[in-house]
């Protein structure tokens, strides 16, 4: 995995002014989803997009992915700008909402997808899935059907799945939002632990705080496709950077942090 | 990973999938361009231009001032609608009780009959026509009727061969309906029928409109059947034009008469069209298993249905079939005997045939092979095609329009597409071969005839599968290349079984295009067949009957394997 000299490894993902846009043609400017965004995540370190559905956090993720196309802005990583550089060649990972396994392949077949594309090996690629399907809770799951598998072991496979081929970053689009409250708690555990032990750069989409504050080192509020603030989830429950902010957080207006906006 | 050129590297390969997708689109478009849109679009010119009497053409509209000035004419087109509205009407009336039963609930067997249900849209319709007629001829099962040569027993050949398309369509949809609809409404106070009439019926309403236009299509332009069962007096657009070609030799008058049918075809079609939109953008409903429950036959919603569905299936479906079978095997003195089949091997009595059955049945299975091998290569190719999601507003627009375009040749009569390679094709673009006796000319048409069949049972498949899916795998490092190799091709595969059982059964049974175009000595199956129901003797009805049977056995067979290889899928349409 040669990288070209121009390239800074460390520094992990840069966003810097991206707008996507939607449906626009020469005659009409198509609908905003992201407005200029600027975002860092330091190699190793989970970054939590926060917002209510709708305010452009997933078409961030996608844009980052490569798989919508940039109004304008650009997006690099380890100091290489990624124009150009098509998705399969990003070496990054993600994960929908509702998986999106491979319905025509079995669980261990899934996982090693990534590592196919790769030319790893087979022994090496079951090894690889077996340690993957074991870090996620599945051990033995190798030959079972995705049709026979429950939502939460689902998800779990759909990380073992992105975790594989060793991305640079993963992206995890709502990864838990179709589950239950018990076991989304419980997932979102588990998913941080994950991400720390193979201590792989994030970010990850999500409309719960609660879920955004249990995984993510900082966390980007986000509405209306712009970033609001991004902190580590003190400093945002200590000094919400508006109302806006606060009211998102479910920091009901009429306390004390109102009374001094800024906090400190 | 390379990335010393990032810029230019990109560039080229895009420009490489670029032409990827246009020889795709293209091998298609000029295989429909010579062998569909040339003849047909010849043909139609034909009827609006003469013979000036000095070796030129000029532009002259009394062909149809003539044409549609005969009362012949307009009995003929009273006859089509006529006869299309009544088929469609019952295809409808008894094929929404089948899709509840087949679709909605469970029982034992229903695979079985599911696939009894399917058999009929795919038998040969000389064979139909063979079998009704059987039925209905003094000294038949139903003789008693008096429904020989009637209007009556043609509608109920058209019922019999649509009734799958209607089961199959609105059962498809309705089997992925969310039945929470229907049960809050029943929890506001709804009687089951209410509750049906009001919720569930119109959240049918695109696969009903879908399918009632399909089966109008089917009924407006059927002619096998037709010919077998109209006798002398009954005719409709198809069997004229057929008539007036090969009886009166008056080519003028049949290319009238068929852009006569163009017209009706066209309207049909764009009502089809337009339903199948709003069909497949309603499409991600709920899964199978929480929707169908066990058939009650405590309660009067569900066993009027089945009632209906159980005389259907018995007296429509199964009843003409099992009298074509029974009938085949008495011999000329009405005792059992194996006689018909062992005279298959004979070109009939007083030499009414040029060859053997059984060398008939080895042409129809060399042409069709032929057939399906091209259908499935440029059907596969444009459901490849026009599964595409371009990023573009007008690359979306062109797929759209590749996909209409392939739908034409289903709504296009068979008998106008055979008819105008007989007058196109003796050079084709200049080229000096005559494809006619080339013998490539059948499996041509044939595969003309079944390219729409294969594209319909691919292209929903193919589009069915969730854009994220081919997402997630670029993400995992899949270049396109590998990601149409290891999501759209498995996938698609499953389908493809199905669409290559289709094809090769609609071009065994194939006879509008093939009763044109196949010379006495490659005559295929159906074409034998007719032959040998219009010649005199009992010898020579009795071979019709055993070659239908062995024609509706091989037919039966190829889509009984298909629908093995087609797995638990939901496939297309039809």
């Amino acid at each position: 995995m040669g990288t070209t000299g121009s390239t800074r490894p460390g520094r992990g993902l840069e966003v810097r002014d991206v707008v996507v846009r939607y449906g626009a043609t020469r005659r009409r400017p198509g609908t905003v989803a992201v407005d200029g965004v600027s975002l860092e995540v330091a190699s190793g370190e989970i970054v939590a997009l926060l917002g209510p559905s709708g305010c452009g956090k997933s078409s961030l993720l996608r844009a980052v992915a490569g798989l919508e196309h940039l109004a304008s802005g650009s997006v690099a990583f380890d100091g290489q700008d990624l124009a150009g550089v098509p998705v399969h060649r990003r070496r990054f990972g993600l994960l929908f909402q509702d998986g999106q396994l491979f319905p025509h392949r079995d669980v261990g077949r899934n996982v090693g997808y990534g590592l196919e594309t790769q030319g790893v090996p087979r022994a090496e690629r079951e090894t690889r899935v077996r340690e993957l399907l074991d870090a996620v809770g599945l051990a033995g799951y190798e030959r079972r059907s995705v049709a026979t598998l429950s939502g939460g072991e689902q998800q779990r496979v759909a990380l073992a799945r992105a975790l594989a081929p060793r991305p640079r970053l993963l992206l995890l689009d709502e990864p838990l939002s179709a589950l239950d409250r018990r076991l989304r708690e419980r997932l979102a555990v588990d998913v941080r632990e994950t991400l720390r032990l193979t201590g792989t750069t994030s970010v990850f989409v999500t409309h719960d705080h609660d879920e955004a504050f249990t995984v993510a080192d900082r966390v980007a509020v986000m509405d209306r496709g712009r970033i609001l603030q991004v902190d580590s989830s003190d400093v945002l429950l200590r000094a919400p950077a508006s109302a806006q902010v606060a009211e998102f957080l479910g920091l009901v207006p009429g306390d004390e942090l109102v009374d001094e906006p800024t906090g400190r | 990973m390379r990335t010393a050129t990032p810029v230019g590297g990109v560039a080229r390969r895009g420009l490489g999938r670029g032409a990827g997708w246009a020889l795709a689109a293209g091998v298609p478009l000029v295989f429909l361009g010579v062998f569909f849109a040339w003849p047909v679009v010849s043909l139609v010119l034909e009827g609006f231009f003469a013979d000036d009497g000095a070796g030129g053409r000029v532009l002259d509209l009394t062909g149809f001032v003539e044409v549609l000035s005969e009362q012949r004419t307009w009995r003929v087109i009273a006859q089509t609608l006529a006869q299309a509205t009544a088929g469609t009407v019952l295809a409808l009336l008894l094929g929404l009780p089948g899709a509840y039963v087949l679709y909605r609930c469970r029982f034992p067997g229903r695979t079985l009959v599911r696939g009894l249900v399917t058999v009929p849209f795919v038998l040969p319709t000389v064979v139909v026509g063979v079998a009704f007629r059987a039925l209905f001829v003094e000294g038949g099962p139903l003789g008693w009727a008096g429904l020989e040569d009637s209007f009556a027993a043609i509608v109920l050949a058209l019922v019999f061969f649509n009734y799958a398309v209607v089961v199959r369509t609105v059962g498809g949809l309705w089997e992925r309906l969310d039945p929470r609809a229907e049960q809050a409404a029943r929890a506001l106070g709804a009687t089951p029928w209410r509750a049906f009439r009001t919720v569930t019926l119109p959240a049918l309403g695109p696969a009903v409109a879908s399918a009632a236009a399909v089966v109008f299509l089917f009924c407006a332009t059927a002619f096998g059947v037709v010919l077998v069962l109209g006798g002398v007096g009954y005719g409709t657009i198809e069997t004229e034009i057929w008539v007036r070609t090969t009886q009166f030799l008056d080519l003028r008058a049949a290319a009238v008469l068929s852009v006569l049918q163009l017209v009706v075809v066209t309207g049909a079609l764009l009502a089809s069209a337009r339903a199948r939109g709003r069909r497949e953008r309603a499409l991600h409903l709920t899964s199978e298993r929480t929707s169908s429950h066990r058939l009650r036959l405590t309660s009067a919603s569900d066993v009027v249905p089945a009632a209906v569905t159980l005389v259907v299936v018995l007296g429509l479906l199964v009843l003409p079939m099992a009298g074509l079978v029974a009938r085949s095997f008495r011999g000329p003195d009405g005792a059992w005997s194996l006689h018909n089949y062992v005279a298959l091997g004979t070109t009939g009595g007083r030499n009414a045939l040029s060859v053997t059955v059984w060398e008939a049945t080895a042409n129809s299975l060399r042409t069709a092979a032929l057939a399906t091998v091209l259908a499935v290569v440029v059907g596969g190719l444009v459901a490849l095609v026009a599964s595409r999601r371009p990023r573009s507003g007008s690359g979306r627009r062109a797929v759209g329009v590749l996909d209409g375009l392939f739908m034409l040749p289903l709504g296009v009569s068979a008998v106008t597409v055979g008819f105008g390679f007989l007058i196109t094709l003796d050079r084709p673009l200049g080229v000096d071969v005559d494809l006619r006796t080339a013998g490539l000319l059948v499996p041509i048409a044939q595969a003309v005839v079944a390219i729409p069949l294969v594209v319909r049972t691919v292209l929903p498949v193919l589009r069915a599968i969730d854009p994220r899916l081919r997402d997630a795998a670029a993400v995992l490092g899949a270049a396109p290349g590998r990601v149409l190799r290891t999501v759209d091709g498995p996938i698609g595969l499953r389908s493809l079984g199905l669409a290559v059982g289709f094809a090769f059964a609609v071009s065994l049974g194939e006879f509008g295009a093939t009763s044109f175009l196949a010379r006495p000595d490659t005559a295929t199956l159906p074409v034998v067949i007719y032959r040998l129901i219009g010649r005199p003797g009992a010898e020579n009805y009795g071979m019709a009957l055993a070659a239908s049977v062995v024609l509706a056995a091989l037919t039966a067979t190829v889509m009984m394997v298909a629908e093995r290889l087609r797995g638990d899928r939901p496939g297309g349409e039809f």
